[in-house]
């Protein structure tokens, strides 16, 4: 039996030799860093080594697929129907229309039921609303089995760094992350309790909150790059930005001190979030309360009043979308008056997905998804600040706010209210479509109408359009 | 419009949006399970498009049943050999034409008769017109398309006055090929 205890001996040996190499290469490379603030300039050579493989790796795919003569899979399939791009109702009736050569002026064909049909059928298919809200799907591969349907395609060179890719981010990359964001949270609770009992003043707390983000960042591997420093929020004002996941207000926080406005959450998050208020202004309420608007006002009002110095409040309006497109924003931060500074952030879906699907896994399946990625990119913009105009009410503003940042960070600017994932459409948008087709008919029914009164034949081609 | 070349990745697609529609992953989806395609509800007609997918008297469709019936959609082939024993292809002129006739014909008792023209025709259009308005076009069409003069319009008279070519653009494979794609599709999903 002695031959097989050596290796298991070894093992053990090596273990512990692993142990002590790994904390110190925590303590090292992760904790001091963050919590002072410097960087090693890693994270540059990592996302190129990354994504110089992820394009290999697609190309291999790529190479296979073709060798069996079947297209990859690609979520940006905008084949599978061919739209016509920018048609209208008038011109697809026409078009309709023109084939069956009958008349000159549109009217009631039993084929029109037909371009109704199809918008239907189109819409079942592919809607461009539930679109936003699952996870975008990438071109190239990254090595994460979860974002991508081409499996058949792999070769045993593929197969092999894949798992080689999740042997380092289980094996690695997971039990780092997670220590760090146990220990940072815990360093984060207690020193904002502590820093509470002080008496108030701003370095201090400042000093804790920044990195308590810092750690957190540092857990997710989040590489960040804020643009347009010089329009950073000053003491005056909100700030906005678009939504996609829980952790855009630690990526906004990271850079500076804000004052959230949020919805209270139970259990752990709940925790820090009461933790920070002891240290720190916040305003955290229930869902409940959103539909009475002049309370949130009242109560942002009351902060802006009694603390005017080195804080500023974020409000994330509208709810979470994929990172694609910028939904409607609510009214209420914008009706207050204050100076609006806008901030765009983007995520770099390459290494790491930070899309929650409520739906589909909870807050710690969400966590173990993101600390298990590669790394979290974004980009933030700071846009220049803004303020209502004369004559504009607060969904114009709020209007005008959301184009900019979706003109910024290139994302598609949609109409949809966000609530619409929740609640059923509106009769509204259905009476559109039926005036728009009415008008279509209507318009040539008038001269139909007007040719039975008058005697003898009306003169053909003879419309007002 | 063109053609775009078919393949399993399409099916694919269409695979993962039954199961989107399909949220409590029961095999199979209902009317309400239509709801979920929120541009739908907008669609004047969208209630008659999602019993079209339904056979008369069934609650559920299942998959293979969904993709047949988006394969009427396909363009039509134009030159296609008219081989006497082979059945049309879902995407042919005449299905595509059923497909359509079986919109208005609700009770699918072979005839459009004027009431049903007048419901669908009240859906189109809503609010926007009068009663009388809606009347003489629901004349107007009758007495175009009624060829035999019974006051109804029959899937032959439907026929002569449908367009050339009907203005859809999807690919998917034909009904024929769909079922060896679908059992090798579930063999890989469970595999």
């Amino acid at each position: 039996m002695a031959w097989f205890m050596l290796p298991v001996d070894l093992l053990f040996r090596y273990l512990g030799l692993h142990i002590n190499v790994w904390l110190t290469l925590l303590f090292g490379f992760l904790f001091l860093p963050h919590i002072l603030g410097v960087s090693f300039g890693i994270h540059q050579y990592y996302t190129r080594t990354l994504l110089s493989i992820f394009k290999w790796a697609t190309l291999q795919m790529e190479l296979s697929a073709k060798e069996k003569n079947q297209q990859l899979y690609k979520h940006y399939t905008r084949g599978i129907i061919a739209k016509t791009p920018g048609s209208t109702l008038q011109q697809e009736f026409e078009d309709l229309q023109q084939s069956t050569l009958l008349s000159l002026e549109p009217r009631f064909e039993l084929s029109d039921v037909f371009f109704f049909c199809r918008k239907a059928l189109e819409s079942i298919v592919d809607d461009d609303v539930t679109k936003c809200f699952s996870a975008q799907e990438l071109e190239s591969w990254n090595l994460l089995k979860r974002s991508n349907r081409n499996f058949r395609y792999l070769s045993l060179k593929l197969l092999a760094l894949w798992v080689l890719g999740v042997l380092i981010r289980y094996g690695v990359l997971l039990p780092f992350r997670v220590t760090v964001a146990v220990t940072g949270i815990s360093l984060f609770i207690v020193l904002s309790t502590m820093v509470g009992f002080l008496p108030k003043t701003n370095y201090l707390s400042d000093k804790v909150h920044w990195m308590g983000y810092r750690l957190c960042v540092g857990s997710l591997t989040g590489i960040i790059t804020y643009h347009n420093r010089e329009n950073k929020p000053k003491n005056d004002g909100i700030c906005v930005a678009n939504h996609t996941t829980p952790i855009d207000g630690i990526i906004l926080a990271n850079d500076l001190c804000y004052s959230l406005v949020g919805q209270l959450h139970g259990g752990l998050l709940g925790m820090i979030q009461r933790a920070m208020v002891t240290s720190s202004s916040h305003i955290w309420f229930e869902r409940a309360e959103v539909k009475d608007r002049h309370l949130v006002c009242f109560k942002r009002e009351g902060m802006r009043n009694t603390f005017l110095t080195n804080l500023q409040i974020i409000s994330f309006t509208g709810s979470c979308v994929n990172n694609t497109s910028v939904m409607m924003f609510r009214k209420g931060s914008f009706e207050i008056g204050c100076t609006i500074y806008p901030a765009a952030i983007k995520y770099d879906p390459h290494f790491g997905d930070a899309f929650w699907d409520s739906s589909k896994f909870g807050l710690v399946g969400y966590l173990v998804r993101m600390m298990s990625s590669w790394a979290i990119v974004c980009s933030v913009w700071y846009l220049p600040p803004m303020r209502r105009k004369e004559g504009e009410d607060a969904v114009q503003f709020a209007n005008r706010v959301k184009a900019a940042i979706a003109a910024q960070a290139g994302l598609v600017d949609l109409i949809w209210d966000a609530g619409l994932k929740r609640t059923k459409v509106k009769d509204a948008f259905k009476e559109e479509e039926q005036q728009l087709y009415s008008k279509i008919l209507m318009g040539g029914h008038e001269d139909q109408n007007r040719c039975k009164h008058t005697e003898g034949g009306c003169p053909e081609g003879d419309k007002d359009k | 419009m063109f053609l775009i070349s078919v393949s399993a990745a399409h099916l694919l697609r269409l695979y993962e949006r039954f199961q989107f529609l399909d949220k409590d992953n029961r095999g199979h989806l209902r009317p309400e399970d239509f709801e979920a395609v929120l541009e739908l509800s907008e669609n004047p007609i969208g209630d008659r498009i999602v019993e079209a997918f339904f056979k008369p008297g069934q609650e559920t469709v299942d998959f293979p049943s969904f993709v047949r019936v988006l394969a009427h959609f396909r363009p039509t082939e134009k030159n296609r050999n008219r081989d006497k024993g082979q059945p049309d292809p879902a995407n042919s002129r005449t299905r595509k034409l059923k497909f359509a006739f079986r919109l208005y014909d609700r009770d699918r008792d072979g005839k459009i008769s004027r009431a049903e023209l007048l419901q669908v025709l009240r859906e189109m259009l809503g609010m926007q017109v009068t009663e009388e308005q809606l009347q003489s076009i629901a004349e107007r069409a009758i007495q175009e398309a009624d060829l035999d003069k019974d006051g109804a319009i029959s899937f032959d008279e439907f026929r002569k006055v449908g367009p050339l070519e009907l203005g859809s653009a999807f690919i998917l494979l034909t009904v024929r090929h769909l079922n060896d794609e679908v059992s090798s599709l579930s063999y890989w999903r469970s595999g």
